[in-house]
């Protein structure tokens, strides 16, 4: 595990949280201590202005908290269970491990309460078209959602090599009424379908919001997408309490840029007793250089319009990540998660492709739910952090311990059969989809 | 402070003349193309040289100018080679150099040695087109300890109260970013670049050069007729791409030709 780094000048510690201090739910941002900012062109700081200025007048709005709620309710489906994986906790030290069914949003994970929340604001600043990136094409599908629910163009950015692998998402979101452009520069992931779409935004931000999928990138974003998803921590943290009559020991997240991790930490970052966790994809190990662990072993920069971990080489330019998961995989990390690290408050630590794919086979096969590859990476760290915890009570091998770990079930994982498949050699090798999956197509 | 970005744009005004300014990324083709094609523009026109810091996320850069750089970055450029490019340019001519670059690079080397590097080379100063000011309280400081231009952007959608801060935060000129979007060019100037010109001079900007789209000699005559310097890049990395530091001769000799045209 890495060790945190320790706070330097940032206010605020996490000693002096626990002895009473400040609040560290909704922070307001520019700022999470050092980190965040706008480390952007001037041509975009009166859109981001606009933004921040609709956002701040929207969450005040009684007439938009009901229209999200109502979204929340009725479209997507909220609130979204909390169930208790008995099966698969006997694996965890025999902790009680209870996941947060993300998965179960329409959609498929947690993107679409941010989509929808920044869609409402889009349609508020008068704009008639959003733009979106996409790795995997979680987000560009959520994206495509919302724009087709209200009505606005959309356009999603992706990166040339992802819209071949991931050709049955691109028909979803063309099925959804939005253009998909593949990106052919630089190294066609992730980071270059978002430098695109900063590219189109610049250009167009008269009539187009950039509907950023994560809570990274420069003021309001990181603040304003974590709000978007607090609900789940909110959800979370009463349904523990109505079910076990307790809170938690510990939460558990995935770290990508982060988004459904501070959505589910948000709810208890008061709560001192509670321990938090982030699992970033440690990909084929950190010691290979072939990773997505920005926390654990990045260094401070700024990517995408924020001062935060950024994985880079000795010249500043930005090292390309690997991982299983493209929903994790991405050099940089929102920087509130950079804050909570350097605080102490949030542990931060790598898991691998395998650890992951693991946790993923014994989720399908001790409760019958298929996770999608991000949130395996959070199955795989709770039950590390399950065993950590039965030791640490001394509870021995086969007996129940009475200690509470929450996972964010963040997505699930239709999208992955393909990839699981592959991974766990179970396809006919002259089937159709094993010539398709040799070519390295998602099905 | 004495600027050299200042001096060099003065003297073009003391001639009665817009100043050029002409951009080439460094290590494209190679560092010593760079130079020649650097000490080619000073020679035939140029009074301000803009050189570019290859980067792996150009969001404000087009294709053309992505694919010098990301070419440049291919075959093995190193940040501090930028050094060796002004320092090679700066010793053989008279004309102000100026490194434009995003800003981490900057970050990762450090801000203060960055600056005390380019200010040995013989550097003017930065253009940073992702920096704002909000964001420069280390560059302020070190710009300067070692006397170097800060070249901020404006853009047609900077609001009065943003115009005014970046103008009195900027030394040297101020970057006006004559069209919403990236790097490129374009077949004609946008008419918004003349007003964004107007608001930085209402903002208290002395000099004010234009810049994105510019890329031949009846573009110039039109921005010269309102702006304090005219900005060309793609255009000249098209120039280098396609026939070399000749090219980059010839191209300057036409461009600055429409400096002088009323």
């Amino acid at each position: 595990m890495a060790e945190a780094p320790t706070a330097g000048s940032d206010e605020g510690s996490v000693d002096a949280f626990l002895q009473g201090g400040p609040s560290l739910r909704h922070a307001p941002g520019p700022y999470f201590g050092s980190y965040g900012g706008r480390w952007m062109p001037e041509s975009l700081i009166a859109a981001l202005d606009e933004l921040e200025d609709t956002f701040e007048k929207a969450k005040a709005d009684p007439e938009f908290t009901a229209q999200i709620a109502d979204l929340n309710k009725n479209y997507s489906g909220r609130p979204s269970l909390l169930t208790e994986a008995k099966r698969f906790a006997e694996h965890a030290g025999g902790v009680r491990i209870f996941l947060k069914r993300e998965d179960l949003n329409h959609t498929g994970s947690h993107k679409i309460n941010n989509v929808l929340g920044q869609a409402l604001l889009a349609k508020r600043m008068g704009k008639t078209r959003v733009i979106a990136e996409t790795g995997a094409g979680q987000h560009g599908v959520a994206s495509a959602t919302a724009a087709a629910l209200l009505g606005l163009e959309c356009v999603v950015y992706m990166g040339a090599e992802d819209c071949r692998r991931q050709a049955l998402n691109v028909a979803r979101m063309e099925l959804l009424g939005a253009t998909v452009i593949p990106v052919t520069n630089g190294s066609q992931t992730l980071k270059d379908a978002i430098n695109e779409a900063l590219r189109d935004w610049v250009a167009n931000v008269g009539n187009t919001h950039y509907l950023l999928g994560t809570a990274a990138g420069a003021h309001p974003f990181p603040a304003m997408v974590r709000y978007f998803h607090e609900v789940i921590g909110e959800e979370a943290r009463a349904q523990i309490l109505e079910q076990t009559g307790r809170l938690p020991d510990a939460v558990c997240a995935c770290i990508g840029g982060g988004s459904n991790a501070i959505g589910i930490f948000h709810g208890f970052l008061d709560d001192p007793s509670v321990k938090i966790y982030g699992f970033e994809a440690g990909g084929d190990g950190v010691e290979t250089g072939r990773h997505a662990a920005t926390i654990t072993l990045g260094r401070p920069g700024v990517l995408h319009g924020a001062r935060s971990y950024l994985m880079q080489d000795d010249d500043g330019q930005t090292i390309e990540s690997h991982s299983i998961s493209a929903g994790l995989d991405y050099p940089g990390v929102g920087p509130e998660h950079s804050y909570l690290a350097d605080i102490g408050r949030v542990s931060y630590e790598p898991i691998t492709d395998s650890e992951a794919m693991e946790a993923f086979r014994l989720l399908c096969r001790t409760e019958g739910i298929i996770p999608a590859i991000e949130s395996s990476h959070a199955l795989a760290g709770a039950i590390k952090v399950g065993q950590r915890l039965a030791a640490e009570e001394g509870t021995g091998s086969g007996e129940v311990s009475d200690k509470i770990v929450i996972v964010n079930l963040s997505g699930r994982g239709d999208k992955d059969v393909a990839t699981a498949a592959e991974w766990f050699d179970l396809l006919d090798k002259d089937s159709a989809e094993a010539t398709i999956g040799k070519e390295g197509e998602q099905l | 402070m004495t600027s050299k970005s200042a001096i060099a744009i003065d003297k073009a005004r003391a001639e009665g003349r817009a100043a050029l300014i002409g951009y080439l990324p460094a290590g494209y083709p190679s560092v010593e193309e760079t130079i020649a094609a650097g000490i080619a523009l000073a020679r035939n026109g140029a009074d301000l040289i803009e050189i570019g810091i290859p980067y792996s996320d150009p969001v404000m850069d087009g294709p053309v100018i992505q694919a010098a750089t990301t070419e440049a970055l291919a075959k093995g450029f190193t940040v501090r080679q930028v050094f060796e490019v002004v320092a090679g340019i700066t010793g053989q001519t008279d004309a102000a150099v100026l490194v434009m670059t995003y800003w981490n690079p900057v970050m990762r080397m450090g801000v203060d040695e960055f600056s005390r590097r380019l200010a040995e080379a013989g550097g003017a100063g930065l253009i940073t087109p992702d920096l704002i000011p909000d964001e420069a309280a280390e560059w302020m400081e070190a710009s300067d300890k070692y006397g170097l231009d800060r070249v901020f952007l404006v853009a047609p959608s900077s609001s009065t109260e943003r115009m005014r801060r970046t103008v009195e935060a900027s030394r040297g000129f101020v970057y006006a970013v004559s069209i919403m979007g990236v790097t490129g060019a374009r077949s004609s100037v946008s008419a918004a670049a003349k007003g964004v010109v107007a608001a930085a001079k209402d903002a208290g900007a002395e000099r004010v050069c234009v810049g994105l789209g510019v890329s031949n000699a009846d573009q110039v005559a039109e921005i010269a007729a309102y702006a304090d310097g005219v900005i060309v890049g793609t255009a000249l990395v098209s120039a280098i791409r396609d026939g070399g530091v000749d090219a980059v001769a010839n191209l300057t000799k036409d461009l600055s030709a429409g400096l002088t045209r009323k």
